[in-house]
């Protein structure tokens, strides 16, 4: 199976750790996984600020890119619900602005064949004990693009509940918005702030030292609202915990 | 121009990119929705209705035709009632053994002279079990939709099992929309402060439901 | 919309207050965390949830697509069972038809049903201005009248305001407007209900004109429906002589019994209950039952405008649950009147804009009072995707283009204070369309890493104001895969 590794700009600039930890976990299910050096962005941060038309050519960069794997394995739940719900929308779109179908046609090879991570290791694998070891206490955060968006439902808790070593406490209010969304923690910066610092409060609540989610972006606001409210958590994405073994623990 | 045909006209432009579709309406929503929760015997529907009537605070009465006279006497009784608003076409059976001022519901009654009146003893036209409601549509033993409005307390008899449906979509179909209907679930309540239910607002404060079999 | 939300701020500046005050933010979390659980718990007695809501929402787009002619077919029969239909393109209109309505019938004080289509007008304001008085007579509506406030909740319109808020401003206002509270009156919600009733009680005895709104009208029926909880929409609609109904041209269903889907959906959405306690259904007027004269006044008012939007046309199958409200993060925080609309919340953020038009402030913040958190659309029980239209909003904003205003075509500038972000946005396609540009701002970025503070300043505050940045690695990903052929050879 020749799979492609969607790491993200967000994650190639900033969570290098996150698409090391990816290519490790998939190596040793036996998954070849390639990172095409031609993949940039999928478009999310333009298209859900209003600047679907500054988007499309983003998309068909990512259609060009990734047309030819047979899978697309992505590490962030937006990225992916990006590319499975808002692309055959934007082919739509165009559509109906009396652009003709190039750009369905063009983005439509992808859409089926992306997957999220935590889904294309229990869907597509068919695995839920991925032979990890995180000796720590774990809260786990469901993002709203995975829960929502891409209805990714108890695979994370099944993937987490099977590590050893880890102790999984429930986050109390876990299916409310962390706040981020984008350019709205910009543009709404004080509710944003609000809506982060109760997330962290309730985060702390579990006593957990790991907050953990299947997004980076959403963790770059939590996590730095946990280090301004001086908690003490840190924000761990899924693919490090789930990379973790006895022998390479996580650092 | 008139507004009417200004209205009609924004209408038909706004919908100018809407391909035409002429597929008559009983085929062009599919419900694939449920006529009625569960399989329930005539019996448990009637359970249903009571627990659910219940749940929203009416109070339930269980009886058969020989005591239906003395329970509504004793309720009449319990609240003190002196005076009970009567609708035409009421089984005067019904209220024989209560000893009340008996009020006609006439058109010419103020709504200050309603106000002054303790109870109302009506029927019903129907009763959903899945939703604990009862349904008023003016026919002459229910009487206007006033009479049971004005008066702080309510007996509302239901003849079971014949009155009692399961669902909401059973209940439309056994109603006429050109009647004035009331659909009362429970007594009148507010969520208004604090977004918890409270009951007793405008409407009767106190609902007795007797369910006749 | 109502005079009294003109010149609003927009949406971030007004959320920003309502986010600092803490009483505000208790209030809300208790309210909506309240009715969440239960909502959920009463969706979930309906084991055809999806269905219902995939059949509400069928009904509505047909009805929508429809109606021209199922406004012809409700003219019919409500003209047909004795009422009187009046057509109003906008909210001027429909405040003098009102107002010479009740000016015939030579009486100078109405009680109203809790309405959100004469909110959106300014109703009260109009008939005041006319020297008529408005009764307000559900009870939040009553404690939003009485403290001179503004709605904040379609449902619930005090529901900024707790129990000893409620007791002050009952204590204080009812003398004026009527029968003063209970002497030693309290916070229990009990004895505040009996203040209002007792208040109420000898308005609705004596009122000879009701207005109200409607939740549906059956186009082949001619038949209204109200759905309530307290009984004040039972006054109104029954013991006044003349009634007059408000209603939103989108509030029609074909057929009566497409009521069965909606009465199942909407109690559960918006109260969390089985059923509400009072549902009214009145179809033209009834002899002797009732009032004598009944009017309806068929309400535009923009709704044919967002119908000519082929994104956001679905807004108009909004049944004002409120369960988006009452389920939105953004809302709990911000409250409902920094959205600067009757209709606040995630509905209120596609309504509004779209009713008005983006010209103002607030209207053009709107469709940014969102994280796109997707909470709106799963409880929504007519499937509006409201972060859909919340992005084709936000596009609108920034790219303009043909929009219908007053049902003339018109096309929008794009919208000015967003040319930093435009430019932003254009730099960043220009980059990511070159893997090769990319790569060299990564690079620049992993190189000055030290040199990164954690803080931003200026425009940047609004991340690090109460955010720490990540650090920058020292190279980014391709870069290590470049060098290790992803791990498998070179230093790890």
């Amino acid at each position: 199976m020749r799979v492609a590794l969607f790491l993200t700009c967000v994650n190639d600039t900033l969570y290098p750790d996150t698409g090391r930890a990816v290519v490790r976990l998939l190596t040793r299910l036996g998954v070849d996984v390639d990172f095409p050096m031609a993949q940039t962005c999928c478009g999310q941060a333009h298209y859900n600020t209003g600047y679907r038309h500054e988007a499309e050519p983003l998309a068909r960069h990512f259609a060009e890119v990734f047309r030819d794997y047979e899978a697309i394995v992505t590490p962030s739940g937006s990225c992916g619900a990006m590319v499975r719900e808002l692309y055959p929308r934007m082919g739509e779109r165009a559509r109906a602005e009396g652009r003709g179908d190039t750009l369905a046609a063009t983005l439509a090879p992808v859409v089926p064949k992306t997957y999220e991570l935590t889904e294309f290791l229990v869907d597509v694998l068919g695995v839920t004990d991925v032979g990890a070891y995180y000796p720590h206490k774990v809260t786990y955060h469901p993002t709203c693009h995975g829960l929502r968006g891409l209805g990714l439902g108890e695979r994370p808790l099944r993937l987490l509940r099977a590590v050893q070593g880890l102790e999984l406490a429930e986050l109390p209010g876990a299916e409310e918005c962390c706040g981020f969304g984008g350019t709205f923690a910009l543009k709404n910066s004080d509710v944003s702030a609000a809506m982060g610092a109760d997330k962290v409060r309730n985060a702390e609540s579990t006593g957990a030292g790991v907050l953990c989610a299947a997004d980076n972006s959403c963790l770059m606001h939590i996590g730095g609202t946990m280090t301004r409210l001086r908690t003490g958590m840190r924000p761990v994405h899924i693919a490090e915990i789930l990379a973790s073994t006895e022998e390479e623990p996580a650092v | 121009m008139s507004s009417r045909e200004r209205i009609l006209g924004r209408v038909r432009r706004a919908l100018a990119d809407v391909p035409r579709d002429d597929t008559p309406y009983e085929r062009a929503v599919a419900r694939d929705y449920l006529r009625e929760h569960g399989e329930r015997t005539p019996e448990e529907t009637v359970d249903l209705l009571a627990e659910n009537l219940a749940d929203y605070r009416a109070v339930v009465h269980r009886t058969d035709a020989a005591g239906l006279a003395g329970v509504v006497a004793g309720l009449l009784a319990s609240r003190g009632a002196s005076s009970v608003l009567v609708p035409p076409g009421l089984d005067a059976a019904w209220l024989a053994s209560a000893d009340v001022t008996r009020v006609a519901d006439r058109a010419e009654s103020t709504p200050h002279e309603l106000d002054r009146v303790d109870s109302v003893v009506t029927a019903c036209a129907v009763a959903v079990a899945e939703t604990g409601t009862i349904v008023l549509d003016g026919s002459p033993d229910q009487g206007r939709r006033r009479i049971t409005l004005v008066p702080d307390h309510h007996i509302c008899v239901v003849r079971v099992p014949d009155q009692v449906v399961s669902s909401v979509p059973q209940a439309l179909g056994r109603l006429d929309p050109a009647r004035p209907l009331t659909w009362i679930s429970g007594p009148s309540a507010t969520s208004d402060i604090e977004l918890d239910r409270v009951e007793g607002v405008h409407g009767p404060r106190a609902l007795d439901v007797v369910l006749v079999g | 919309m109502s005079g009294t939300f003109v010149g609003m701020p927009a949406f971030p500046e007004a959320a920003r207050d309502a986010v600092r005050d803490t009483t505000l933010r208790g209030n809300l979390r208790h309210a909506t965390h309240t009715i969440r659980a239960k909502r959920a718990k009463a969706v979930a007695e309906v084991t055809d949830w999806a269905e219902l809501r995939e059949a509400g929402k069928r009904i509505k787009d047909h009805t929508l697509r429809h109606l021209d002619r199922y406004l012809e077919q409700l003219e019919e029969s409500v003209t047909a069972a004795g009422g009187t239909v009046h057509w109003a393109a906008d909210a001027g209109e429909a405040n003098r038809i009102v107002a010479r309505l009740v000016k015939e019938t030579g009486e100078s004080e109405v009680v109203k049903v809790k309405s959100m289509a004469t909110q959106e007008i300014g109703l009260n304001e109009a008939l005041e201005a006319e020297g008529i008085r408005a009764y307000e007579t559900d009870l939040a509506e009553l404690i939003v009248q009485l403290g001179e406030d503004r709605p904040s909740h379609i449902l619930v319109p005090a529901i900024h305001r707790n129990r000893g808020e409620i007791r002050e401003i009952f204590a204080r206002e009812m003398g004026e407007w009527g029968r003063p509270a209970p002497e030693g009156l309290t916070d229990t919600p009990a004895e505040l209900a009996e203040a209002a009733r007792l208040h109420l009680r000898e308005k609705f005895l004596r009122a000879k004109v009701g207005i109200s709104g409607a939740n549906f009208m059956v186009a082949d029926t001619g038949t209204l429906v109200v759905v309530e909880s307290e009984g004040n929409g039972r006054m109104c609609l029954t013991l006044p002589e003349t009634l007059i109904s408000v209603v939103g041209i989108e509030k029609i269903v074909p057929t009566w019994r497409d009521l069965e889907v909606f009465l199942q959906t909407l109690p559960r959405s918006s109260t969390a209950e089985r059923m509400n306690p009072y549902t009214s259904t009145w179809t033209g007027t009834t002899q002797e039952d009732g009032p004598r004269t009944f009017h309806l006044v068929l309400l535009d008012n923009g709704r044919t405008d967002t119908l000519a939007d082929e994104v956001g046309r679905q807004a108009l199958r909004c049944i004002r649950c409120s369960a988006c409200l009452n389920v939105c993060p953004v809302y709990e925080r911000a409250g409902g009147h920094a959205y600067g609309s009757v209709y606040p919340g995630p509905i209120g953020a596609i309504l509004s804009p779209q009713l008005r038009g983006t010209g103002s402030a607030v209207d053009a913040s709107l469709p940014y009072a969102s994280s796109l958190c997707g909470a709106c659309y799963e409880v929504c029980p007519v499937a509006i995707d409201i972060p859909e239209v919340l992005v084709h909003l936000r596009e609108r904003v920034v790219e303009g283009g043909p929009v219908t205003r007053a049902g003339n075509k018109v096309v929008l500038q794009p919208a000015k204070g967003h040319a930093a972000e435009r430019a932003a946005m254009r730099a960043a396609r220009w980059a990511f369309t070159r893997p090769g540009a990319l790569r060299a701002g990564q690079r620049l970025a992993s190189r000055t890493r030290r040199l990164h503070p954690r803080t931003l300043p200026g425009p940047g505050r609004a991340w690090s104001g109460t955010r720490d940045l990540p650090p920058v690695p020292a190279e980014p990903f391709r870069d290590w895969w470049k060098r290790t052929q992803g791990g498998k050879g070179g230093a790890a």
